[in-house]
């Protein structure tokens, strides 16, 4: 972009190039504006919701009512924020699905990490066949085996191995721990494809140096590779948190009759309406949406502020687990 | 003397074959009595009458009496399948075009980007079925969305839609679609955290050179997105397409799934949810197979 001009054309080419120059720069602005426009909508769009749940777990009832307020609560109470703790009966719910996430998630990544180790780093007979299986379970809904499911934990006896008709899994954690750690549980597909993937993409030599030094297959799985894979194994382990955390299927169907956070706020309308307002009817109801709202705050809050903690894992470190391959 | 270096190098590459499949050892466990085995019961179990009695269950073979009552009998379950099928058609390429785009935008350098893709990507966190399915008929939300939900906050999208078809002369179903469009655009963001990474991290690994190497030839960056950028990130296009139709398939907004959940803990018993899901499978994987294999027969593999 040299401006300096030549002698047989002095003035002709210079303002044509601070036109182009000019027009460049303003097609830049334009952009810019244009892209601050979008991404601000956009965000608008993913805030919303979230925002009416926030606004009106700290709004009193009386406000619903009042015309005049609409974002900006007349005055902030806690008295939701209680009423739906109270209701959801919050610590031991919490404890649950904390206690269900973190344990679930853990034997998740254990069995995944080991699994897509496998995949990636062992060029065995069949490997693509069993490979493409595991693409099969994610694609296959839950719901499609849904009742035999339920029906081998209802009676569980390792398909005739176990005597007596086998035992009663259901209400236990069981279902949970045993499809998690045999890498059948929630979405185990997607995170043994992302481990695969992230093994895939550490150097041979790595792999090659342990077993110099005279290390076996496991001690360099559990020694070399293991430790080089960490940003990879935060990301499934978070994923799996969120999943199960989020889940209501599994829940209601294999863990019932405990409580667990989504369970409690599926039920929390109906709990509203018989223990607080004393009315059957009255389940779709001004109140109860306020305590829906507050119950929804107090379910994604814990998750929220894990994300905010750790958004740097999932956001700039998602790019570097070979996701994409 | 022969024998030996024979027998060695077997077992070595014997030992790599043993040690490969211990490591995928629980998956290939998990998958036979986690998946094989329901499977085949679930198959089962649609060409049969269910009992449950304490001891067990009990079987009455019924042929395909279970699938007749799922396709002709149940009043939904029908009307059910065929609007997810259209939702699905309609839903997944926006959700890949504004995936896509959205990763375009922020992949560029600018101030905040990293505060954009933390909220871009909230709502994986955020959007539990459960709390979805609150969303859809809360009270609050509906009062509040006056202004809002049905207009979006910026214009009001049915007025829009009546002056495209009135002033400008678009065709109805034109119109119509753009109109669903634009009131499905909180879902389509909504749909879009996972797949919008997938998209970002494949931007981010095409090799500088190549679009140095086409700057020097002269290139436009309109061409080069087509020429470079496009076809490199076409494989994701159908990892994303897979994924998107999956996760429309078991989520949180679709009827078909409620059918099947209501057959089997209702009236109808586990024996006509057996054929349904069997049904719903069948109809989904149709809807899979073609969209694959129109669009991987158009992707290009830099490799």
């Amino acid at each position: 972009m040299s401006t300096t001009v030549s002698a047989d054309r002095p003035l002709q080419v210079q303002p044509k190039l601070l036109r182009m120059l000019r027009s460049i720069k303003l097609a830049a602005l334009v952009w810019s504006v244009l892209r601050a426009v979008l991404i601000i909508g956009i965000g608008f769009i993913v805030l919303y919701p979230l925002l009416i749940n926030c606004v009106s777990a700290l709004m009193p009832e009386n406000d619903l009512y009042d015309p005049s307020v609409r974002w900006v609560p007349n005055r902030l109470t806690l008295d939701n924020i209680r009423m739906a703790w109270r209701l959801m009966e919050y610590p031991s719910a919490f404890l649950n699905s904390a206690a269900l996430s973190l344990l679930a998630a853990a034997l998740q990544l254990m069995s995944c990490t080991v699994i897509g180790y496998g995949f990636a780093r062992y060029r065995i007979k069949g490997g693509n066949l069993w490979f493409s299986l595991v693409i099969l379970t994610l694609i296959v809904p839950p719901e499609m085996t849904l009742i035999p499911q339920y029906l081998n934990f209802r009676y569980f006896d390792l398909y005739g191995l176990l005597p007596d008709g086998g035992i009663n899994l259901i209400g236990t954690l069981w279902p949970a721990i045993l499809t998690s750690a045999l890498g059948m549980g929630l979405k185990s597909g997607l995170l043994i494809y992302i481990m695969r993937q992230f093994f895939k993409g550490l150097p041979q030599d790595l792999e090659d140096a342990a077993y110099v030094d005279g290390a076996g297959p496991f001690a360099t799985f559990l020694r070399v590779m293991v430790p080089s894979a960490v940003p990879g194994l935060v990301v499934v382990f978070l994923f799996s948190v969120v999943w199960q955390w989020n889940d209501s299927l599994i829940v209601t169907m294999f863990l019932g009759g405990k409580k667990y956070l989504p369970n409690m706020l599926g039920d929390l309308a109906r709990r509203t309406a018989i223990e607080v307002i004393g009315d059957n009817n009255q389940i779709v109801s001004p109140y109860t949406s306020i305590i829906n709202n507050t119950g929804s705050v107090l379910v994604m809050a814990p998750l929220v502020a894990l994300y905010i903690f750790c958004q740097r894992f999932f956001v700039e470190t998602i790019e570097r687990t070979g996701l994409v391959g | 003397m022969s024998v030996i270096p024979r027998r060695r190098r077997l077992t070595l590459d014997v030992r790599h074959q043993v040690t490969g499949y211990l490591f995928i050892m629980p998956f290939l466990i998990g998958f036979a009595l986690f998946f094989i085995v329901p499977f085949a019961q679930s198959v089962f179990y649609s060409l049969h009458k269910l009992t449950l009695t304490p001891t067990g269950a009990q079987f009455e073979y019924v042929r395909l009496a279970n699938y007749e009552r799922a396709l002709f009998i149940d009043p939904l379950f029908t009307r059910r399948i065929f609007e997810t099928v259209i939702r699905m058609v309609l839903t997944v390429p926006l959700v890949l075009c504004f995936s896509f785009f959205t990763a375009a935008v922020l992949n560029q350098k600018f101030k905040g980007r990293m505060a954009a893709r933390v909220v871009f990507f909230l709502p994986v966190i955020t959007s539990s079925s459960i709390v979805v399915a609150l969303r859809g008929s809360d009270y609050i939300a509906t009062i509040m969305g006056t202004a809002t939900q049905a207009s979006l906050g910026f214009f009001d999208v049915d007025t829009l839609g009546q002056f495209f078809e009135k002033q400008v002369g678009l065709p109805k179903s034109v119109v119509d679609y753009l109109v669903s469009a634009a009131n499905a655009i909180p879902e389509i963001v909504r749909l879009s955290g996972i797949q919008m990474l997938v998209f970002l991290a494949g931007l981010q690994s095409i090799p500088r050179a190549l679009y140095e190497a086409a700057e020097v030839e002269g290139s436009t960056g309109w061409e080069s997105f087509w020429l470079i950028t496009f076809p490199m990130i076409s494989p994701l296009i159908l990892t994303n397409m897979v994924y998107t139709l999956v996760d429309f398939f078991v989520g949180p907004s679709n009827t078909a799934v409620l059918s099947i959940r209501d057959a089997a803990f209702g009236a109808l018993g586990h024996g006509v949810s057996c054929a349904m899901s069997m049904i719903y499978f069948a109809a989904v994987s149709v809807v899979i197979a073609i969209s694959v294999g129109v669009v991987s027969r158009r992707v290009f593999y830099y490799n």
